[in-house]
């Protein structure tokens, strides 16, 4: 219930903010009777409109996991934004590693299977992508080159 | 013959060394992907198609190696059904129901070896009747203007939003959030970015590839954390696999009929292999009646839905090719791959690239008769594979999904972008808010509001114009049926529950 209805409303209130602007859209001088503007409005208004709904008349309340799994959650984002920051300057090896090794972790909770999945994936993918498929791979940080 | 010599160009394609071995890997590959729970066909293609993208395959041998992986995910989703009582996809839930009391009373490999024959049949008579009526139905296509191309989009993500969910605001709201997503950057006709925040990395747009590996695979991910992977017990054991003749012989009605059934769901816009296997299992449980013992282990009950499902992934693909509107989150994750390759799917396909479009049906019926091969001997290898734990599997598909992205953008940001989809797609899951409306807004987005935009000017701004054929009258019709009868029928429809231990 609470879930669908505060979902409902985020979306409403970002249907609209969609649909302002939409509104700013720049318009330029050869115009077709629809124009640029339209159809995103259009999309904002049926959106608005389901996101009302949804906040009067919810579906029955999902089973929401624990907050410690909430935790394992937040931290698997944290380490993904990390590995996508990461992948570029410090190249493919290492932060596989441990990408990998965090997720594998948050999904089964043994501490040296972990560790084996992380190294193992890092290598055995390394190899896939930079010799049998060819993709331009750095395994190593640049400076280290 | 036409469709003769449509076929010998096709096998001249297709049947190159090259493009068998292809193939051959492509069914491998699916297969595994099929099985394994956690890649069902749609991430299974998603995540593979940056990487076929980057290894600079041709289109035709990208086209072959997809749709070889297309079908094989729907041969390999039964192998977990029948021995873990896991569907390994979606479609393949309703094959749990016989196929793992099956197994249970210790007929595993019978039930194997009868659903990869009956998932042969359907998806063999599937691939002939996309010959047969593909080419007919491409040249209906031709008559379809701006007009009706904007209500079959409409009518696409009305029946997909009604079929697919069990809340048609929330399947409204999803199909919205695509199309919103795909006005993002700059704008066809005027050339002005639009809603981009100023945010230059958006003027692009948002590629449709990081939503469907975010939306698709990184979710799974989070799912799989949530669970800690409890889901993926040990089953059954698989003693010497002989071929069931006897049961073969005796449920060839059932699979012709399911073979059917499957193919006709599978060309209706937005119902694909779920509903075809669904609707072939419903047949013939009350083609049974009582005493079919449908649900204790029937071999009827594991060879209709086997061949519902494959005829329905041969189906889906009719309408994805010859208007260009997907038919399943499948389809539409194929589409996405004809449009990163640059080929337009419409009727035109058939005339302008003759090549691409026989070979493909030709690689299909090489295909199912490798899969054939692979699913009936070699079973037991991929019953070993099924034993990767899910915490060795998931941290591999995720690194796979981001060296798939970066190598094609080789930017941080769309990684971002795509693990923002992924925590979106968990969201959404956890909300019974179906995510294949989502990729298929972003998908159709922009060719919906151009046929908008050139109706309109058309007709110079008349709105009426939209209706203005009996086709666009008749695919209104169908739209605004297709999202309000399921309301009704919901009840009728009710999916049997699987079977716990």
């Amino acid at each position: 219930m609470a879930s669908d209805r505060i979902f409902g409303l985020v979306a409403t209130l970002l249907a609209l903010a969609y649909v302002a602007s939409a509104t700013q859209i720049q318009t330029s001088f050869m115009q077709d009777p629809v124009g640029p503007k339209a159809f995103p409005i259009l999309i904002g208004c049926v959106a608005a409109i389901c996101g009302l709904w949804m906040v009067v008349r919810p579906d029955p309340e999902p089973t929401w996991p624990a907050a410690k799994t909430f935790g394992a959650l937040g931290l698997a984002t944290i380490i993904m934004i990390f590995y996508a920051y990461a992948l570029k300057p410090l190249g493919f090896l290492l932060p596989t590693a441990i990408t990998a090794g965090v997720l594998s972790y948050q999904i089964a909770p043994y501490v040296r299977s972990a560790v084996l999945a992380g190294i193992g994936l890092s290598a055995g993918l390394f190899i896939l992508f930079k010799y049998a498929l060819g993709l331009g791979l750095f395994a190593l940080p640049r400076w280290l080159m | 013959m036409d469709l003769l010599a449509n076929l010998a160009l096709g096998f001249s394609v297709a049947l190159s060394p090259y493009t068998l071995m292809l193939a051959v890997i492509g069914c491998f590959l699916g297969t595994i992907i099929g099985a394994l729970p956690g890649l069902g066909p749609s991430n299974g293609v998603a995540i593979l198609i940056p990487i076929t993208f980057t290894l600079g395959l041709d289109a035709t041998a990208a086209l072959v190696l997809m749709t070889s992986v297309y079908y094989g995910a729907m041969y390999g989703g039964r192998i977990s059904s029948i021995l873990l009582n896991i569907p390994g996809d979606e479609p393949a839930l309703m094959t749990t129901l016989d196929g793992y009391p099956m197994a249970k009373q210790g007929r595993a490999g019978d039930a194997l070896v009868l659903s990869g024959v009956a998932s042969f049949v359907g998806a063999f008579l599937a691939t002939v009747g996309l010959m047969v009526l593909a080419p007919l139905l491409a040249r209906v296509a031709y008559l379809f203007g701006p007009a009706e191309y904007f209500a079959l989009y409409l009518l696409a993500f009305c029946t997909l939003g009604g079929m697919a969910s069990n809340n048609q605001a929330k399947a409204a709201l999803a199909s919205c959030i695509g199309l919103a997503i795909a006005m993002i950057g700059v704008d066809n006709s005027s050339g002005l970015p639009r809603l981009t925040g100023g945010s230059l990395h958006l003027y692009d747009g948002v590629d449709f590839l990081v939503a469907i590996v975010g939306l698709f695979a990184i979710s799974e991910v989070f799912v799989f954390i949530e669970s800690h992977g409890k889901n993926s017990s040990i089953g059954v054991n698989l003693g010497k696999i002989t071929i069931p003749w006897k049961d073969i012989w005796e449920t060839k009605w059932t699979m012709l009929r399911g073979s059917l059934v499957g193919f006709i769901a599978g060309i209706l816009p937005g119902a694909g292999a779920s509903l075809g296997s669904f609707m072939a299992y419903m047949v013939e449980k009350s083609v049974a009646g009582k005493d079919g013992g449908f649900g204790q282990g029937a071999p009827k009950g594991v060879a209709a839905p086997e061949a519902g499902n494959n005829a329905a992934a041969g189906g889906a693909l009719v309408p994805m090719l010859t208007l260009g509107v997907p038919g399943s989150g499948t389809t539409a994750v194929l589409l996405a791959l004809l449009m990163t390759l640059n080929i337009t799917p419409g009727p035109t396909l058939f005339t302008d690239r003759p090549d691409v479009v026989w070979g493909l049906i030709a690689s299909l019926l090489i295909a199912n008769v490798v899969l054939l091969i692979m699913n009936v001997p070699m079973v037991k290898v991929f019953v070993k594979i099924l034993m990767v734990p899910p915490a060795v599997l998931l941290p591999g598909v995720t690194m796979i999904s981001f060296v798939g992205i970066y190598s094609l953008s080789g930017s941080y940001f769309d990684l971002l972008l795509m693990v923002v989809f992924g925590l979106m797609g968990y969201v959404f899951r956890k909300l019974d808010i179906p995510t294949v409306p989502v990729i298929l807004g972003i998908l159709l987005g922009g060719n919906m509001e151009d046929s908008l935009r050139r109706a309109m000017t058309l007709s110079d701004g008349d709105y009426t114009f939209l209706f203005s054929t009996p086709i666009a009258i008749g695919l209104w019709i169908a739209a605004i049926l297709g999202f309000v009868a399921p309301m009704f029928l919901r009840n009728l429809l009710k999916k049997p529950q699987a079977i716990t231990d």
